[in-house]
């Protein structure tokens, strides 16, 4: 017999973060972008996908808002907007 | 995000440090990486049965024991014939590396085992409550080094570790930080690439224990490679190879972004003393550049 | 093949007949000539296993963990002091569900310091969630390491199992001993196929933190699974006798027990000497027998039973004591008897050979004529009362 044991790998996907988020969260205005890819690189949570310019966007299922893709953003194109705002 | 090896969904605190590292260590070491890791926020955050967030074979043991567990992996991958296929890391903490863990990673080292060894450095034990650690920098609030009546908070200064890995005669030894993620992978990669045991120290803000807003956590680290205060070096084979040259600023600049240091704000004595440990730094290592740095 | 030789270097030899992929361990005296044994073994390539030399006990069974971990048949052994420092690992292993192969070379418990044998170290463990298993000899402890992982690794099972030896009496006697063959070994014990495993074709976390709504769970299974573990090692001790010859119920061994008036229970090589004054009393014509437990965990609760409710006076006999409570096994077995119908007259508890204190025939022959109507609660042979102050 065993009990709780192991896990199978990403299974943490099953756990929306995105319910974390009250105030704020990154709106990627796709404008000015330059595919530098560090809002990629620097999210705590890995939710940021985008291949080239213009294409970053991130998984608000997980977002915790933390602000550090619009602070990192070279162009200022990821800004920080009330929960509520519509994308 | 479908292909990050270390995927969202764990419980960290929006804008930490160490699950940003965590991540870019992880992706850049590749699928090919077996990981042991120490009892920690790392460990608590990203495997609260029945989630995991790590998409490699992943395994915690106990809190001090992350490299000798390590070192049973490599022996048996050895054993198995696939050592040379497969990378191992060992990590955590600073807790569980340079205070608990310190005996288990000495021993590995002495062995010699082909193992990269990362740890988190966000400077206390966070997962327990913002505890002072071996790696705890000087004059450092935290709740049992508390600032009060008769203290400025920790009366010690940080362990050398990157210096205690160069005298075990390993190969690489490396100092890096959450503010520059690219030269995390760059270290990562070079690592992994030598045969021999491996020690990658990265300085990783914690929001929550150095008291500072989630969105400033690259910004910390950063300041905290541009005062002095945290040296990014690299030790090969004993020598130091080369350090990132900074435009040193004033460690006030980093000092005044986090809540952990507010009581040294009105002390110029103590912030001298900060400021001499900086320029210390700044000297044994040759941090300062000639000209502005290159990248 | 019948060798003469010392009870380390026996181990060592079915150690390395069973193996191991990874071989890990702290010297610690008694244990020492096991260890450097294999590490020979290992030098002249008699041996194919990585022999990673720790720098602790505690890094030893966590090296152990991480190569069973990885799905390599590994061994570690230990004693007293070293068992101790290893401990939290050692609940860590039973935990994680892998079979590590522990010798525990029993030995007392610092303070004071004391390199002798008695069983505090591997008793004060039980709690673990380990298979327990005490060799009365040489020959029974060469079988027990090899029907260890026969057991350990079996796909319902997968526990580990700590295979208890009397320091220096066992270790360090001497005695001819019927060694297996490799290929009878190959026969009995299959090669190691791991139930889950870090592999990176097939990646897995293990050891994730199971808060209140999952751990007691975990902890159950392993409860239950020890009670699998009652019911399969007589079916693997069959086995056994089949490819070895060697007859072993595997849970207990009754030494004229049947109409014995008095019957002293103990564990390890203390039996031996029990033996040999059981068919000197009997011989007088003194109904008196022995009940060895072979198997300490799981406990053997209903062989026991069986073996002693017809018994009307029953000593048991601890090389151990839980300091200002009961000796362990004495306790145990009381709890056995506790609220049944059909009982024994008496349960006397004796505490013998603490810190390697010799158990003559003479003790024996003392516990049984100690064993009369008035029940002892915990009654100490050979104890030296002029060693005893008041004041420093």
């Amino acid at each position: 017999m065993f009990g709780p044991l192991i896990v199978k790998p990403g299974t943490s996907k099953n756990n929306k973060t995105g319910s974390w988020r009250v105030e704020l969260r990154p709106q990627f205005l796709q404008k000015d972008c330059i595919g530098c890819k560090m809002c990629l690189l620097v999210c705590p949570e890995g939710c940021i996908e985008g291949t080239e310019k213009n294409t970053y966007h991130c998984d608000y299922l997980y977002c915790k808002g933390c602000g550090g893709c619009a602070v990192i953003c070279p162009k200022q194109d990821v800004v920080m907007v009330k929960e509520e705002a519509k994308d | 995000m479908s292909e990050h090896l270390f995927r969202p969904g764990h419980t960290a605190c929006a804008g930490c440090g160490q699950a940003l590292a965590a991540r870019i260590v992880i992706d850049t070491a590749g699928p090919n990486t077996i990981v042991a890791n120490s009892t920690g926020c790392l460990e608590v955050f990203s495997t609260k049965y029945p989630e995991s967030a790590w998409m490699v074979p992943w395994i915690h043991s106990l809190f001090e024991n992350s490299a000798a567990v390590a070192s049973g992996i490599e022996a048996a991958l050895i054993y198995l014939g696939k050592k040379d296929s497969t990378n191992v890391i060992a990590q955590g903490g600073d807790g569980g590396t340079a205070d608990i863990g310190l005996q288990a990673i000495s021993g590995m080292w002495e062995r010699g085992h082909d193992i990269l060894y990362v740890c988190y450095d966000n400077e206390a034990y966070m997962n327990t409550g913002v505890q002072r650690s071996g790696l705890t920098p000087f004059d450092t609030n935290t709740t049992t080094s508390p600032v009060g009546k008769q203290s400025a908070g920790n009366i010690r200064p940080k362990k050398p570790m990157p210096e205690i890995a160069n005298a075990h005669g390993i190969a690489y030894v490396a100092t890096s930080s959450a503010g520059f993620p690219q030269d995390i992978q760059r270290k990562v990669k070079k690592a992994l690439s030598i045969k021999g045991p491996k020690y990658i120290q990265i300085h990783v803000p914690c929001p929550l224990g150095w008291r500072h807003e989630s969105k400033l956590a690259l910004q910390v680290a950063k300041m905290a490679v541009e005062t002095g205060l945290y040296p990014m070096i690299e030790y090969e084979n004993g020598s130091l190879a080369a350090v990132r040259k900074i435009q040193p600023k004033p460690v006030e600049e980093y000092l005044k972004i986090q809540g952990r240091f507010k009581h040294l704000l009105n002390d110029p004595g103590a912030l001298k003393k900060i400021q001499e440990i900086a320029d210390n730094n700044i000297q044994k290592y040759s941090l300062r550049a000639e000209s502005a740095p290159t990248n | 093949m019948k060798e003469f030789l010392e009870g380390s270097l026996a181990v060592a030899e079915i150690i390395k007949l069973c193996r191991p992929g990874v071989v890990s361990a702290y010297p610690i005296t008694p244990q020492t000539h096991i260890v450097e044994e294999l590490a020979k073994l290992v030098a002249d390539a008699e041996l194919d296993a990585q022999f990673v030399n720790v720098e602790s006990e505690h890094s030893a069974a966590s090296v152990v963990l991480g190569a069973s971990a990885t799905g390599v048949r590994s061994y570690t052994a230990t004693s007293s002091q070293g068992l101790f420092y290893m401990a939290e690992v050692v609940f860590n292993i039973a935990g994680m569900r892998l079979p590590v192969i522990m010798t525990c070379a029993n030995r007392a418990i610092s303070a004071p310091i004391n390199i002798w044998n008695d069983q505090q170290d591997s008793v004060s463990l039980r709690d673990s969630g380990w298979i327990q298993v005490y060799a009365e000899d040489i020959q029974e402890t060469v079988d027990l390491h090899l029907l260890a992982y026969r057991l350990a690794e079996d796909k319902s099972i997968m526990l580990p199992v700590m295979v208890c030896m009397d320091g220096f009496i066992l270790t360090h006697g001497i005695e001819t001993v019927n060694m297996p063959q490799q290929d009878e070994v190959n026969k009995f014990l299959p090669s190691y196929k791991p139930l889950y495993k870090l592999d990176t074709e097939n990646p897995l976390t293990m050891g994730p933190l199971a808060d209140p709504d999952y751990y007691m769970e975990a902890r159950y299974a392993i409860h239950q699974t020890h009670k699998d573990v009652l019911k399969l090692i007589p079916k693997i001790t069959a086995e056994f006798a089949k490819v070895f010859g060697r007859q072993y119920q595997g849970l207990i061994e009754e030494y004229q027990v049947k109409g014995a008036e008095r019957v002293i229970v103990a564990m390890g090589s203390v039996c031996g000497t029990v033996k040999e004054v059981v068919d000197e009393l009997r011989a007088k014509g003194k109904k008196v027998g022995l009940l060895k437990i072979v198997t300490y965990r799981p406990l053997p609760c209903q062989e026991i039973y069986t073996a002693l409710k017809g018994v009307p006076k029953v000593a048991v006999l601890d090389k151990a004591l839980s300091l200002g409570s009961y000796a362990p096994l004495a306790a145990e077995v009381k709890a056995i008897f506790s609220g049944k119908k059909k009982t024994t007259e008496v349960i006397s508890s004796f505490v013998a050979g603490l810190g390697g204190r010799d158990i003559t025939k003479d003790s024996i022959k003392e516990i049984f004529r100690m064993l009369n109507t008035k029940e002892k609660a915990c009654e100490f042979i050979d104890l030296k009362p002029e060693l005893l102050k008041e004041q420093l």
